[in-house]
């Protein structure tokens, strides 16, 4: 059986070497923060850049990096018309916290709740935070995990650079 | 190697006739591999008979899914050879213990093969895979998702749970079949969309299969629970609470008693722009659920009891976490966020972040079932419990106040102050060890050299005349955006009693970072501790050497 598994891959890429990039962003059920059902298919920002960024109360690095998105939000939204998603991957133990914790922080972009990782193990995320670039085609164009300081600004250059301006 | 033939061969016929096949599928995936080399380091306690010749632990995964449309299909490799210290033995192994494929359409769901599932807070089902602590409770089976109108959702799972490596077979554990259904009134009704209130029912039920062979003890076979739902929301309040009841389950955990078993979970939070409240309560009264009543330890678990305790993220904070009690606890929490606005006399220019958190969880009330049976005796019904008595016995108390302040483009601080009361001898059964009461205090500080290079230096105390005792801890680190870090960190542990245990941790670490890649390398000591993540704590013994980190995604 494993055999077969990955002969199958290594054949489709043989076949094809240009399928092993991450492209179109999966369809997975997740939550807003009011409990309501989200597909992921709805990420979305009219024909504008999205960031998607996958964090967790337990994560420090992950809360610094959001809020020196927070801090930019608003220069960057007007500037590229880029829509900011948090994903939260926080479990049961601590959702009731996350909706409270967004707002005493004052976070002004989009947070979702992904309690059981569905859409990160089908985001292939293995740490946090990590974070990805979307094009104004719905198309990953770029990816990154962990947060040091000041890295917010070299994304914000490729955010630019997606959306035409120099 | 026939296989392997048939495959290219299948292979190259789809791709002559279906391009779509091969053009518009999308393979992605991740790697992870996780090394220690270990060497012998006397001072704290670690000789060549505790190595004992397994001087290198290799945990490894592979993921790779393949998507086509609707269609998508994965597998994972792992390789734990031989495990890093602290995994549980059972985990040496190698294999694909997770395989499926699956159809999704707007409509109808279904996989088959190995899934992760969860049904509201997972009070009665959840699997789950965690991979620092080697947790991987997974279903082999099959799951059904249908959404027969909008608001509306169920779903339909049956299998048998991942156990390390041991195969399933002849019924050597129970098997597993579970249905849930939510309805999102608002979705669902015509009118409602955009009404005040949003509101939120579910409902679910697991039944949970497995003969008794027992020679003592006539075991129900099949062991069901329930549980109901509510979530309802009205401009900035929200209130969430789910119930759940399980019939009579002797098992290893509860000391065999045919008591019946309940958990409740509430929550109800307040939040606007710049402030944020949530209080939560919690019950759990005899609520192990496992696919294998003998087993005692972290598998095979087919609920999830979480607890609502702040996971701290500092390693002195962290150093004494909470686990939920499943046979009984009572607790609550508190948390309060608030930013004091940019602007004024403390928000000062950025504003300032304030969190204050507060929970205590303590023991449920056991009362015995009449005058000649002791309470919890094997066998009866071990005990009656008045829902709203709370015992004085205390498990686990925690009281934190953070402040998150920036001052300028270049400096910016975190400070907190924790008090802590841990019942060691009951969370980490060390029995007859005295409670632990601690006071922690840190600040960690960040200052940008320039935009992209920064130094960060986390301090902090841990003071406590349990346990080993004070604890100092410093790190300091050095990042280069968005690519590289170093750190230099020591946990002292000046306060231990036995003055030569009263040992230095030492460590350094660098790492490169590009893309979705990360390679970490970190030397030196790791002291013994615990690590607790979504609700599940693995025990890390000490240990000293060399630590390699490798992940990537695509």
């Amino acid at each position: 059986m494993k055999a077969v598994l990955f002969s199958f891959f290594f054949v489709l890429l043989l076949l094809n070497p240009g399928l092993f990039a991450q492209t179109d962003i999966p369809q997975v059920v997740i939550k807003t923060l009011d409990g309501k059902q989200f597909n992921t298919a709805e990420i979305d920002n009219d024909g504008k850049a999205i960031i998607l960024s996958f964090w967790a109360l337990w994560c420090k690095p992950c809360q610094k990096e959001l809020d020196a998105f927070n801090e930019n939000y608003q220069d960057w939204h007007d500037e590229t018309g880029v829509k900011i998603y948090a994903v939260s991957i926080d479990d049961s133990r601590s959702t009731a916290r996350v909706m409270p914790m967004v707002n005493g922080k004052g976070w002004e972009f989009e947070v979702l709740l992904d309690p059981n990782g569905d859409f990160k193990r089908a985001m292939n995320v293995n740490m946090i935070p990590h974070t990805f670039l979307i094009d104004g085609d719905g198309k990953i164009v770029e990816q990154h995990t962990s947060y040091f300081e000041g890295a917010e600004y070299e994304l914000y250059e490729k955010v630019k650079k997606i959306s035409g301006i120099e | 190697m026939r296989k392997v033939f048939s495959i290219v061969f299948l292979l190259s016929f789809f791709y002559s006739y279906s391009q779509d096949f091969i053009e518009k599928a999308q393979v992605n995936g991740s790697f992870q591999l996780d090394g220690q080399y270990y060497h012998a380091d006397n001072a704290i306690g670690i000789n060549d008979s505790t190595i004992d010749g397994r001087k290198l632990g290799l945990n490894g995964f592979g993921n790779i899914s393949y998507t086509l449309g609707k269609f998508s299909a994965g597998v994972r490799y792992e390789a734990f050879l031989t495990p890093i210290a602290g995994f549980d033995p059972l985990q040496q192994g190698n294999g694909v213990p997770y395989m499926w494929a699956s159809y999704q359409s707007d409509f109808i769901g279904v996989t088959v093969g190995n899934f992760y599932e969860q049904f509201g807070n997972g009070l009665i089902l959840r699997t789950y895979e965690e991979w620092t602590l080697g947790y991987d409770n997974s279903l082999n089976g099959m799951k059904l998702v249908i959404r027969p109108a909008t608001g509306i959702t169920v779903k339909a799972v049956y299998g048998s749970q991942r156990y390390y490596w041991q195969k399933f077979e002849n019924g050597n554990r129970g098997i597993v079949r579970g249905l849930d259904a939510e309805i999102d009134l608002n979705s669902t009704i015509k009118g409602w969309e955009s009404a005040p209130i949003r509101v939120i029912f579910g409902a679910s039920g697991v039944s949970k299969y497995q003969k008794d062979s027992d020679p003592l003890f006539n075991l129900p076979e099949n062991v069901s629970a329930f549980a109901g739902r509510m979530n309802l929301s009205a401009g900035k309040f929200n209130f969430a609470t789910e119930y759940a009841n399980k019939i009579n389950d002797p098992s290893a955990i509860n000391n065999f008693i045919y008591k019946e078993g309940q958990a409740v979970l509430s929550s109800l939070s307040f939040s606007q722009p710049g402030l944020g409240v949530v209080l939560q309560l919690k019950r759990v009264d005899n609520m192990s659920f496992k696919s294998d009543r003998g087993v005692d330890g972290n598998a095979l678990d087919i609920n999830f009891l979480p607890p609502i305790n702040r996971t701290h993220s500092y390693s002195l904070a962290a150093r004494y976490p909470y686990a939920t009690q499943p046979n009984g606890e009572m607790g609550m929490q508190f948390q309060l966020n608030y930013k004091i606005p940019k602007g004024s006399k403390l928000g000062g220019k950025y504003g300032t972040g304030v969190a204050v958190n507060f929970s205590q969880v303590n023991d449920i009330v056991r009362n015995p079932i009449n005058d000649t049976t002791p309470v919890n005796s094997q066998g009866t019904l071990g005990y009656e419990s008045d829902f709203f008595k709370v015992s004085d016995h205390i498990f686990f108390r925690d009281l934190n106040i953070e402040i998150n302040k920036k001052f300028s483009r270049k400096w910016k601080a975190v400070v907190q102050y924790m008090n802590l009361y841990y019942d060691i001898a009951t969370i980490e059964g060390h029995a007859g060890e005295e409670p632990v009461k601690a006071n922690i205090g840190l600040v960690d500080v960040t200052y940008n050299i320039s935009n992209r290079n920064s130094l960060r230096l986390e301090l902090q105390g841990l003071f406590t005349e349990q346990d080993d005792g004070d604890w100092a801890a410093a790190m300091l680190e050095y990042t280069i955006a968005p690519t590289w870090f170093f750190t230099i960190a020591d946990q002292y542990n000046y306060g231990h009693p036995d003055k030569s245990q009263q040992n230095h941790y030492y460590a350094f670490s660098l790492g490169y970072v590009k893309q979705a890649s990360r390679i970490a390398l970190t030397y030196g000591r790791q002291s013994e501790g615990v690590i607790c993540i979504g609700g599940v704590c693995r025990q890390v013994p000490a240990s000293s050497g060399l630590t390699i980190s490798l992940s990537t995604s695509f």
